[in-house]
């Protein structure tokens, strides 16, 4: 992101007036959990005001808070020093808050004008023409240029974030607050972002950006408050962070979302495995996964896979980056046998699997972690002991004749608790019951458990927090060690530089280029995302 | 204590809202319930009447779990019923009179069932292959099979010995013999090992696991590796095959033939029950039970009221009304998936989306 | 075969398309509205029969037809209230809900008309036909097309005036994001709840005047359960023609044709089984909707009650 040089700028244009949006003692609980407990913060105007927490530490549930999407059991909003009542969306939206939110909002099948024009009729009659004009005077403002009859899920995901801002800035906002917006785009769109949203803040805006990764908010931070557990954990002005200084506030920073036992550095992104970067795997005579000239017809809204040749060797990791929407789906569904090549070949272990399906592939080794845990990879409504073995219904020795032995079955769970550390009432328990992070446990201890050779991994950290994110790129490493063959597919960058030994890069369905994940990695990695070609 | 609230609670409401509707009509609402009670239930020979009625609606309350839990919503029960019923009732007073009666029972049973999987071959394959909304082409069959089964009976199978378009009438002493003793016919021992078997494929196998697992999370079958086409035929052939089977058991039990344009319509009101036992087999026999004291005695009832027999139909509707508010206060982390939900995805899909 | 396209066919058959296809215009219509919003409504058919009954019994006791479907209007917006209230506003099953509308309309309205008539079954008074000036005229189509009763005249204007509010009107577009995407629809700020009840009461209003015509214009008498499937076929109109206002017209109209084929044949002499004749409608839409189902875009939110920040 931008150097500091930003930031000096806009620091010595804090206003004097008091803040433009405050909470004070808001708490919020959900059942088994307390989201926001008695979190005060003060928002100004002109200033970049960046919520640091690691994931489930409370910042979404602020957020959509402030954004009129859920109230709070206690404490106060105050706009401009006056408190308010924000009990829906259009109360915020009337007191001029703006919510950009972390996954879009913006309707697909509508075009970017009727995205546009939702909710801002006055009267009867649509009104395109303000429309028009707002979009194309919002939008030189953020430097863009948008096609009002574009359908919106045609474009990329940081136009139409951008898209989703202008709506935001049209709203009449003095408050601008953004959820992880980089969270789907590439380091060079994080870094327009940030020039963007510098500019807006200097136009006397009051921007809140939450997010959970550190770096950002120390690049564009003008003041920065950090959320642990639901409660603010520390808060720094302009004129602190001035004077403490980069490594300082680093610190600080992690004192504060992590309280100290965590290894510092997780909270960076970079874990401590420099022995993995540009390491390369011994030879051996075979590889283990092969993709010969892949090509996987899109459906609906999907972009597909062409043309797409790779080799995994055992013991390697191989990251493919990108962002979300380039095929990654396609891709891993592919090469799982969820669904069917148009053209091209599969091999696993020198042979080809490409005709077999699902479960024929599982009995070659190959293994797909999916990240969709909830939908996908496990069944909430059965019992966390079925879902370990949810891939071998049918199977001996947990069924006879047809009929379940459930005993083997209890037995089979019970030892895959203990040996994942999955945390749950009972084996007997209902899955839907288990937190996002042993749900990941739960999928990982099914697929993993059986000598995998080749494992498929789609973002097998995002939404967790630290320490499981930890704990699940260890095992990660552990297995490749051991001499399974990895593909790691993620958007998260900071995940497959810190794990992968080659990376490659996914963009339009096709790999733009594959780097050796050496120092100086990311940057080629980000121009490949963008659609570069490799040098 | 809180199924029985649950379960319970509707139907106390749905008595309730019944007898104010009764009141303004200017009937009496405590001897109505009274004669209800005392003809389905007290009564020896009403008892006994409840039973029969119950005979074809657990066959075909089977056939709805086993689809209804695998998220197939096989809305055409009743065209699969009356067709196959047309073909036992056409076939059965040849087959009857030209073979030994045990026989000829289990051949017309097989046909009933056959006849009723094959209605549903096509909205399967639509559904397994196309993604097309079994929902409105199970319901456009059965319209088409109702209009079938009659264009059967006016025609090839109509009796030549009377006026009125009816098959030829199997005589009393051939029908399936009796439990001794009663008038109840042995096909109401089949369906109950049916619902019997219904529920211990759906909890123990793994074929039951399967279909569960499609019904709940049709995104995780795929990931498992589940032939979600293959499971949605044989799902959906098998509800149809009890269905016939129903339809079977019901001619060959109580009628011995079959009238134009008769439609017991058994369908729409056991999809109340089945939901209010929350797709579960063993639980849906107390709620059948209920509906054939209802049913029988309502008759009853209504006659002596001078009440159209359609007044039942504002009870059950309001008991699904009742039973759809009670699932809201109730359904907070409940065990069962919510049925809403499968019934929502199901009305999402039907356009190769989703 | 030949002399089956006599003026007498052609003309019998266009009207009668007419009379069938009026109640379900309307009825899909109103299921267009809600669907596009995202509410499905299988009790449709109950709001026909309440607004069949309603309507009939109001030109009873008042002589007029006008009153009469203003009657079935608003007897199909109450019961509607009720998807309203338990679907929209609490979030209940669409479907069993819609099961429930459906079962108690069917046992109510029968329930009422015997008690009110026994087992007569009053006749009313046919309504006056309207003759387009210079259309009317038209040799064998005109007779039939254009020299219909007044409300089929405002029946299709009905038409396209929820075709334009759709296109050019905010309340359109917030129908459609109701219907895709609740949750933007909330977060830009406008009331998911309140636009759907529109919806949905749009949908009883339009289904209740469906029913009515049906009873007072069509039969002239009303007969338990006298809809018939109509509201089902409704419902895949509405699927089939995918919000378009176009295809609901032509949907509606082909498909009262078929309807009114079996009296068109005997008129020429042709006697065909009536229930195959009876099968033909349901036989049509089953294979249109092979032919288009795959290419059928229904609302993603279809069928989903929307919660504020459920978890």
């Amino acid at each position: 992101m931008t150097p500091d040089a930003t930031r000096t700028v806009t620091r010595s244009l804090t206003p004097a007036v008091g803040s433009a949006l405050e909470v004070r003692g808001i708490t919020k609980a959900f059942p088994g959990v307390v989201a926001n407990d008695a979190v005060s913060i003060a928002f100004h105007r002109g200033e970049v005001h960046c919520v640091l927490g690691e994931n489930g530490a409370g910042k979404s549930t602020l957020l959509h808070i402030l954004a009129g999407m859920q109230r709070p059991d206690s404490g106060s909003i105050l706009v401009g020093g006056e408190r308010v009542s924000l009990d829906s969306p259009h109360a915020a939206i009337a007191l001029g808050i703006g919510a950009v939110y972390q996954h879009p909002w913006s309707i697909p099948a509508l075009t970017v004008l009727e995205n546009m024009m939702l909710g801002e009729g006055k009267g009867l009659r649509l009104d395109p023409k303000s429309a028009a004009e707002a979009l194309a005077r919002f939008g030189s403002m953020l430097g863009v240029e948008f096609d009002p009859g574009a359908e919106i899920g045609r474009l990329a995901l940081g136009r139409r974030q951008q898209m989703e801002i202008a709506k935001a800035l049209w709203s009449g906002s003095t408050v601008l607050m953004l959820d992880e917006p980089t969270a789907m785009l590439t380091p060079q769109g994080a870094e327009e972002l940030a020039r963007v949203l510098v500019r807006l803040a200097r136009r006397g805006l009051a921007i809140v950006f939450v997010t959970h990764k550190l770096h950002e908010a120390l690049e564009v931070g003008d003041r920065i408050t950090v959320l642990r557990r639901g409660r603010v954990t520390g808060a720094w002005g302009p004129d602190e962070i001035a004077a403490a200084g980069r490594e300082t506030m680093r610190r600080r920073i992690v004192e504060a979302m992590f309280g100290g036992g965590v290894a510092p550095e997780v909270q960076i992104g970079r874990s401590a495995h420099p022995g993995l970067r540009g390491r390369r795997a011994d030879a051996h005579d075979r590889p283990a996964l092969e993709l010969d000239r892949l090509c996987v017809e899109p459906r609906r809204g999907e972009v597909g896979v062409r043309d797409v040749t790779l080799t995994v060797w055992p013991g390697e990791i191989v990251g493919v980056a990108g962002v979300d929407g380039n095929g990654q789906r396609e891709l891993a569904e592919a090469v799982a046998g969820q669904r069917s090549v148009s053209s091209g070949e599969i091999r696993v272990g020198g042979i080809c699997v490409t005709g077999d399906d699902v479960s024929g592939r599982m009995r070659r080794g190959l293994r797909y972690v999916t990240d969709d845990r909830i939908g996908e990879g496990t069944v909430p409504s059965l019992s966390v002991a079925l879902n370990l073995i949810l891939k071998r219904i049918g199977e001996k020795p947990y069924w006879r004749h047809g009929r379940a032995d459930e005993k083997l079955i209890e037995e089979n769970a019970r030892e895959l608790v203990e040996r994942f550390d999955i945390r749950t009432p009972g084996v007997g328990a209902r899955c839907g019951t288990l937190s996002g992070g042993n749900l990941q446990k739960v999928v990982l201890a099914r697929e993993l458990s059986s000598g995998p050779a080749v494992v498929v991994y789609s973002k097998p950290t995002h939404g967790l927090d630290a320490r499981t994110t930890m704990t699940v790129r260890d095992r990660i490493t552990a297995l490749a060690e051991e001499g399974a063959a990895s593909l790691l597919i993620s958007s998260d960058l900071d995940e497959i530089l810190d794990l992968s030994h080659r990376i490659a890069v996914i963009f339009g369905g096709r790999l733009t280029g594959i780097v050796d994940n050496v120092p100086g990695a990311e940057r080629e990695v980000g121009d490949l995302m963008v659609g570069g070609s490799a040098r | 204590m809180k199924g029985i609230v649950r379960v319970g609670g509707p139907i106390l409401l749905a008595l309730l809202a019944g007898g104010v509707l009764l009141v303004a009509l200017g009937r009496d609402p405590f001897s109505f319930y009274a004669d209800i009670l005392s003809r389905g239930l007290l009564d020896p020979s009403g008892v006994q009447d409840t039973l029969v009625r119950m005979a074809p609606l657990l066959l075909m309350a089977s056939g709805l779990i086993i689809a209804f839990r695998a998220n197939i919503w096989n809305i055409g029960g009743d065209g699969q019923f009356l067709l196959a019923a047309a073909a036992v009732a056409g076939l059965g007073p040849w087959l009857i009179g030209v073979l030994p009666n045990v026989l000829a029972f289990l051949i017309l049973g097989l046909i009933g069932a056959t006849v009723g999987a094959a209605w549903t071959l096509v909205p399967a394959y639509l559904k397994a292959n196309f993604g097309v909304n079994e929902i409105v082409t199970s319901l456009m069959f059965t319209f088409v099979g109702v209009n079938l089964g009659n264009l059967l009976i006016k025609g090839p199978f109509r009796s030549t010995k009377t006026l009125v378009p009816h098959t030829d009438v199997i005589p009393f002493r051939e029908l399936l013999p009796k439990i001794p003793g009663t008038r109840i016919h042995v096909g109401l021992l089949l369906a109950l090992l049916a619902i019997l078997i219904v529920h211990y494929t759906m909890t123990r196998t793994s074929f039951g696991l399967r279909l569960r697992i499609l019904g709940s999370s049709p995104r995780a079958a795929a990931h498992i590796g589940l032939h979600t086409a293959r499971l949605t035929m044989i799902s959906f052939a098998l509800s149809g095959a009890f269905m016939g089977l129903a339809a079977a058991v019901e001619i060959l039990g109580v009628w011995g033939y079959m009238r134009a344009d008769w439609n017991p319509g058994f369908g729409l009101p056991l999809f109340a029950l089945v939901f209010l036992a929350r797709l579960d087999a063993v639980g849906v026999i107390p709620l059948v039970g209920f509906y054939g004291v209802i049913s029988m005695g309502g008759h009853y009832a209504a006659r002596r009221a001078d009440l159209p027999d359609d007044f039942m139909l504002v009870i059950v509707g309001m008991i699904l009304l009742f039973m759809a508010l009670a699932e809201y206060f109730a359904s907070r982390g409940d065990e069962r998936p919510s049925l809403a939900g499968g019934l929502r995805a199901a009305l999402r899909r039907g356009s190769g989306r989703g | 075969m030949g002399d089956l396209l006599t003026a007498a066919f052609v003309s019998a058959l266009l009207s009668g398309g007419v009379m069938a296809g009026m109640p379900l215009l309307l009825a899909s219509l109103g299921e267009a509205i809600s669907e596009r919003a995202g509410v499905l409504n299988i009790g449709l058919e109950g709001m026909m029969l309440a607004g069949a009954y309603a309507g009939f019994v109001a030109v009873l006791l008042t002589g007029s037809h006008w009153l009469g479907l203003g009657a079935g209007l608003a007897a199909g917006m109450a019961v509607s209230v009720l998807m309203v209230g338990l679907c929209v506003r609490l979030g209940l099953s669409q479907i069993v809900v819609g099961i429930a509308i459906l079962l108690t309309a069917e046992g109510v309205t029968s329930v009422l008309h015997r008690a009110q008539f026994g087992t007569t079954y009053p006749r009313l008074g046919s309504m006056a036909v309207l003759q387009l000036p210079v259309l009317s005229g038209i040799p064998v189509v005109g007779a039939s097309l254009f020299s219909q009763p007044a409300p089929v005249y405002a029946g299709l204007g009905l038409v396209v005036a929820a075709w334009w509010v759709l296109r050019s009107t905010n309340f359109g577009l917030e129908l459609r994001a109701a219907g895709e995407k609740p949750e933007a629809l909330d977060a830009a700020g406008v009331s998911v709840v309140r636009t759907r009840s529109l919806a949905v009461l749009c949908a009883g209003a339009l289904a209740g005047l469906g029913g009515a015509y049906m009873s007072i214009i069509g039969a002239g008498i009303f007969v338990p359960f006298m809809t018939h499937g109509a509201g089902f076929i409704a419902i895949v109109l509405a699927m089939l023609a995918r919000g378009r206002a176009a295809w609901v017209v032509i949907g509606s109209f082909a498909f009262g044709m078929t309807v009114s084929l079996a009296t068109a044949l005997q008129l020429v002499g042709v006697f065909v089984p009536i229930d195959l004749v009876n099968m033909l409608p349901f036989v049509v839409v089953l294979v249109a909707l092979v032919i288009f189902a795959r290419r059928a875009y229904l609302p993603s939110a279809l069928g989903l009650p929307y919660q504020r920040g459920s978890r």
